[in-house]
């Protein structure tokens, strides 16, 4: 891996340098700091065919899926968060609109290992799972393996090397130094698992203080372009920021049960909110 | 005092947990068992969420897995691989709390789909924490509401393991684990039966008869021979829940964004 070092960019800019159609791309986030700003340029700038890797492909995967970004998605929970359904991944998983969408389905368990494999260099990621349940029969990527020393059966998948990981974090300094606290999820070990990484952020400051509880520094050499967006999780949130926006995450539930209301919305929320499309280099 | 099935079926969940307990919660249903459990006779009980809170003790119930509720009232707040690996995996907790769209009667869980995989009728939301909560927790609490659709005779596919197909698959796993000990509906408590790990009725909540659990379930239930009548819920455990679901519904009521 050769070493590189954060450059502020644009969100626009960064997600027209550093994501490209076609790329396995994770926005990761564990319902807390999800990368919504990040999400909805990928629809602006017109992203296809994108292998979408996330834990909980929540709310912005299914804008994405039902925008037609996505050729795959690559999962463990694709619920609403107490709500329900993500109406837009199963209309492409039920009845392929706007395009089918293949799906490789785990466990949670698996996806954290995965991603903490990809970030340890290691080719896959072994650990106590899957036993007795069936979605080892209907994924052909998760394996089996006996321990060397004791003879346990461990599950094994592949680790996550995602082209690019996208998170978003509370601050950065000015080199580029990023802070992550309260839930941090995987986000970690989703940076260091990817090639190319950017991560949008709250604000800069002269000074990341890393008192307090479980704060997660990403030094400036492990990502490659920060952008700043205040309110670039919403309608998740920013410990210390701002708050999950339940009501808007009930009311999801309604906008996204039909196509064409979906698509209103997009087109209000997304399309219009946005700088207009950059130009692709 | 008057109350409701669901009511009932939450405050008889919560009443088998107990201090000692370190529990790995689901979201919906067993959040809110748990939490009451924590609010009235287990003041001690100790719960995680997979988002990585440790001993979180939330004042209003969360509508995610990650609300920031269960992060500002948490002891300690994990990173997610850390949740899974050393605290789950490593033998850590002594019950998971389950709830999912069907169950059959060796405490087996769907919650993927409903008809084929490929193509399936309903995309369910998959599996969370769920596959591995169900192996690596001491034991595992099952809370649903009792139909004939949820509680089938043959699961559209198995996402997490109870007592297996025939009941006796975890032995065969090599699992040390106990598996599902309760079943917990708004109708009645159901545990296993000792030899042969089939979910029979324990307890019939109060009103309700053995004809309507039978309507209710997909397949032939069985009864203990020793059929008991759920305590009704006390004024206090009352009390405790509707707060609890008030001020819940209080902070998730009003939304800024769009």
């Amino acid at each position: 891996m050769t070493a590189v070092a954060a450059e502020f960019l644009s969100l626009r800019d960064a997600v027209a340098r550093y994501v490209r159609p076609g790329d396995t791309v994770a926005l990761e986030g564990f319902t807390h700091l999800i990368p919504f700003a990040a999400g909805h340029e990928i629809i602006r700038q017109g992203l296809t065919d994108l292998t979408l890797i996330r834990m909980t492909p929540d709310l912005i995967y299914d804008q994405m899926i039902g925008c037609g970004c996505a050729k795959k998605l690559v999962f463990s929970w694709g619920g609403n968060p107490g709500v329900g359904s993500l109406h837009r991944l199963r209309d492409a998983v039920e009845r392929g609109w706007p395009a089918p969408l293949e799906i490789e389905e785990h466990s949670h368990a698996a996806m954290a290992a995965a991603y903490a494999a990809g970030a340890s260099g290691l080719p896959c990621a072994v650990f106590r799972g899957y036993l007795g349940s069936e979605l080892a029969r209907v994924n052909p990527r998760i394996k089996w393996i006996d321990c060397p020393f004791t003879g346990e059966r461990l599950a094994a998948v592949p680790a996550h090397r995602p082209d690019v990981t996208i998170v978003h974090a509370q601050k950065a300094d000015s080199r580029g130094n990023i802070l992550v606290s309260g839930i941090v999820g995987v986000q970690k070990e989703a940076v260091l698992a990817a090639r190319r990484a950017i991560v949008t952020v709250e604000e800069v400051v002269d000074e990341l203080h890393t008192e307090g509880t479980n704060a997660v520094v990403l030094p400036a050499w492990t990502v490659h372009a920060v952008a700043v967006v205040p309110g670039g999780a919403r309608p998740s949130y920013a410990h210390g920021y701002y708050a999950r926006d339940n009501a808007f995450y009930t009311r999801w539930d309604e906008i996204a049960r039909d196509r064409e209301r979906f698509r209103e919305w997009v087109d209000q929320h997304i399309m219009r909110a946005g700088v207009g499309v950059a130009t692709r280099s | 005092m008057s109350y409701t099935p669901t009511e009932m079926m939450t405050i008889a969940a919560a009443r088998a947990l107990t201090d000692d307990d370190i529990c790995f919660v689901g979201i919906g249903l067993p959040s809110a068992a748990c939490n009451l459990a924590r609010l009235t006779h287990a003041p001690r009980l100790t719960l995680v969420y997979e988002s990585g809170t440790l001993e979180t003790r939330p004042h209003v119930l969360p509508l995610s897995i990650g609300d920031g509720e269960l992060c500002e009232t948490a002891l300690s707040t994990v990173p997610v691989v850390e949740m899974f690996q050393y605290w789950l995996q490593g033998g850590r907790i002594s019950v998971g709390f389950l709830g999912g769209a069907q169950v059959d009667r060796f405490g087996n869980l769907n919650s993927t789909v409903v008809g084929s995989y490929h193509a399936p009728k309903v995309r369910l939301p998959g599996s969370g924490g769920a596959t591995e909560i169900a192996t690596a927790c001491r034991r595992v609490y099952i809370v649903m509401k009792h139909g004939a659709r949820a509680f089938v005779e043959k699961l559209d596919f198995l996402t997490s393991l109870g007592h297996g197909p025939t009941g006796r698959e975890r032995r065969a796993l090599g699992l040390a684990t106990d598996g599902p000990t309760l079943i917990v509906t708004d109708l009645c408590t159901m545990r296993p039966d000792p030899d042969t790990n089939e979910f029979k009725v324990a307890s019939l909540h109060p009103g309700v008869t053995e004809a309507q659990v039978r309507e209710h379930t997909g397949w032939p239930i069985a009864f203990h021979e020793q059929v008991a009548e759920t305590a009704p819920p006390t004024p206090e455990e009352l009390a405790a829940l509707r707060d609890l679901m008030a001020r819940t519904a209080r902070a998730h009521g009003t939304s800024g964004h769009d």
